[in-house]
């Protein structure tokens, strides 16, 4: 049973379709990549399947259609959606940021646990409390939306590029937490990535897309490991 | 230097009106990027409807909050009636309607409680205070203000909502996407602009009489506050506020020339100053946007 489907997805700026009608599922627990060249359209399945822009076609999330809802709604319904840039709330301190995660619930309590929860994932935004989350380096913020995230309790993470503009050691910092959320909480993630190795270190599904198609789909180990894939469509 | 000290304090306790429209102002502007022209008149129609309140028996203190809540449900309407439709408009669509907004409330003042002068009430009396220093309703009115503004600072720093507006006008996106109702923090905060102007107009009111036009020049003033103090900081907007009422003071008794006729210019010399040597304002960030 998977989490999230879509069939026949297309969606557009405007008048132009950036998306042409991709079928895909997403499995409840695992994690999902989606690799492809820039501008290959994986931030615009992200931003289609929460409803940031216009889309056509199906999306099926945890059992109801969701294609038509406004973006907050899929929030509410579990999407946490990690954005390009990060979505960082620069001028608010770190501690607003991840409080604005879990503003859509009530449970006080459950709100304190995960706030610890999550500093122990990262430690370095419990030194940061207080400071202006916009004054952090890159990786720090990209902790942070992910801190911000999982204070959603989501039941799908979306990811988008989460090792973009990270030195080397910092998206290797960032994969090992990922790797953490998936293995000890079990949190199913859609991942966006040009960094293809690390993506695919990860997955367990993957898909290729091209130009606002999909191109190939299959099991993330089997993809890293064929020579032609990666020469054609992964460049490395 | 007796002179000095009463003309800063009259400056200040003027100064707290214009740094309420200025708030006011701001938190509209934030929310959706533009400068509401129709923010005097909403006040003043609120304004209207207190001297209503209070002519028909309501006794002042209750004819004041009951204007405040009134004039918070309009201030939401109106935002979800002719605003939210217009949400991706250009801007000259909301230029029109703010204009449009402006006139029927003006005309509207007008035309149900007609454009003679009256006198609005004042709880605070107006004895003179502190050995002529200040008016009790000088004192009253910024107490007033001062304590708004302490309200607002604390729900907007201290609340779930306020931590959520706050959200909604730095980065709607980002908002959206951790599942804040964007739609509502705006007609919220159109509510609770047009009640912020409501205690304004209420307030200014006993010193510049009740008319269709009172609040034009408050309005003025308002904006050169919030420019001064920098349009995306409302912080910087009462601070701008306060400012400006003292030096409209200030110099409408000692620059010789300028006297009571010219003060209002003052407010416009401020605004074209400022844009022209800090257009981000005292307080307010400079935006840069990547192309």
């Amino acid at each position: 049973m998977s989490l999230l489907s879509a069939r026949k997805l297309c969606a557009y700026y405007g008048a132009t379709r950036v998306l042409h009608g991709l079928d895909f599922d997403i499995v409840e627990g695992g994690v999902t990549t989606f690799l492809g060249a820039n501008g290959a359209g994986k931030t615009s399945t992200l931003r289609a399947l929460s409803g940031m822009i216009a889309t056509t076609g199906e999306i099926t999330f945890a059992g109801q259609s969701v294609a038509g809802r406004s973006t907050e709604d899929r929030a509410r319904l579990g999407i946490a959606h990690v954005p390009e840039g990060r979505g960082t709330f620069s001028r608010m301190t770190i501690e607003e940021n991840l409080a604005l995660g879990a503003m859509a619930r009530r449970d006080h309590a459950g709100i304190a646990a995960d706030i610890e929860r999550v500093y122990g994932y990262f430690p370095r935004l419990r030194e940061r409390a207080r400071q202006q989350a916009g004054t952090m380096s890159g990786g720090e913020q990209q902790m942070l939306a992910i801190g911000r995230a999982l204070m959603m309790r989501p039941k799908l993470m979306l990811l988008d590029e989460p090792s973009f503009g990270l030195a080397p050691l910092l998206v290797d910092e960032v994969y090992a937490i990922l790797r953490k959320l998936k293995e000890d909480e079990g949190v199913s993630m859609l991942l966006v990535e040009q960094n293809a190795a690390a993506a695919l270190a990860l997955a367990d599904q993957a898909y290729l897309i091209e130009t606002g198609e999909i191109v190939m789909s299959g099991r993330a180990q089997e993809i890293g490991r064929d020579e032609n894939i990666r020469r054609a469509y992964l460049g490395y | 230097m007796e002179l000095l000290v009463s003309q800063i304090i009259a400056g200040l306790s003027t100064g707290g009106i214009y740094a309420c429209m200025a708030l006011a102002i701001v938190m509209i502007y934030q929310a959706i990027d533009h400068l509401n022209f129709a923010q005097g008149e909403m006040a003043m129609f609120s304004t209207f409807i207190a001297w209503q309140l209070i002519q028909w028996g309501a006794p002042y203190w209750l004819a004041f909050f009951l204007t405040i809540a009134i004039s918070f449900v309009a201030g939401v309407a109106i935002e979800r009636i002719v605003f939210k439709p217009l949400k991706n408009a250009p801007v000259l669509s909301h230029i029109v309607v703010f204009i449009a907004l402006f006139a029927i409330l003006n005309s509207g003042a007008g035309f149900i409680w007609d454009y003679q002068i009256k006198s609005f009430p004042t709880p605070f009396g107006s004895a003179p205070l502190l050995g002529n220093l200040i008016s009790s309703h000088d004192a009253g009115m910024v107490s007033v203000t001062i304590i708004l503004l302490l309200l607002l600072f604390v729900f907007f720093r201290y609340t779930r909502v306020g931590l959520a507006m706050r959200a909604t006008a730095a980065n709607p996106e980002s908002a959206r996407l951790v599942g804040i109702k964007v739609g509502w923090m705006i007609a919220l905060g159109w509510g609770m602009a047009a009640a912020i102007g409501a205690v304004a107009g209420m307030m200014i009111a006993p010193v510049v009489f009740l008319e269709p036009n009172m609040m034009l020049s408050i309005l003025l003033y308002g904006f050169a506050g919030a420019v001064v103090g920098g349009l995306t900081s409302p912080f910087g907007a009462v601070i701008g506020g306060f400012a400006v009422g003292v030096i409209e003071n200030l110099a409408g008794t000692f620059v010789p020339g300028v006297g009571r006729e010219l003060k209002l210019t003052i407010a416009l010399a401020l605004i074209v100053a400022v844009l022209t040597f800090r257009p981000s304002g005292l307080f307010g960030r400079v935006i840069v946007t990547r192309v």
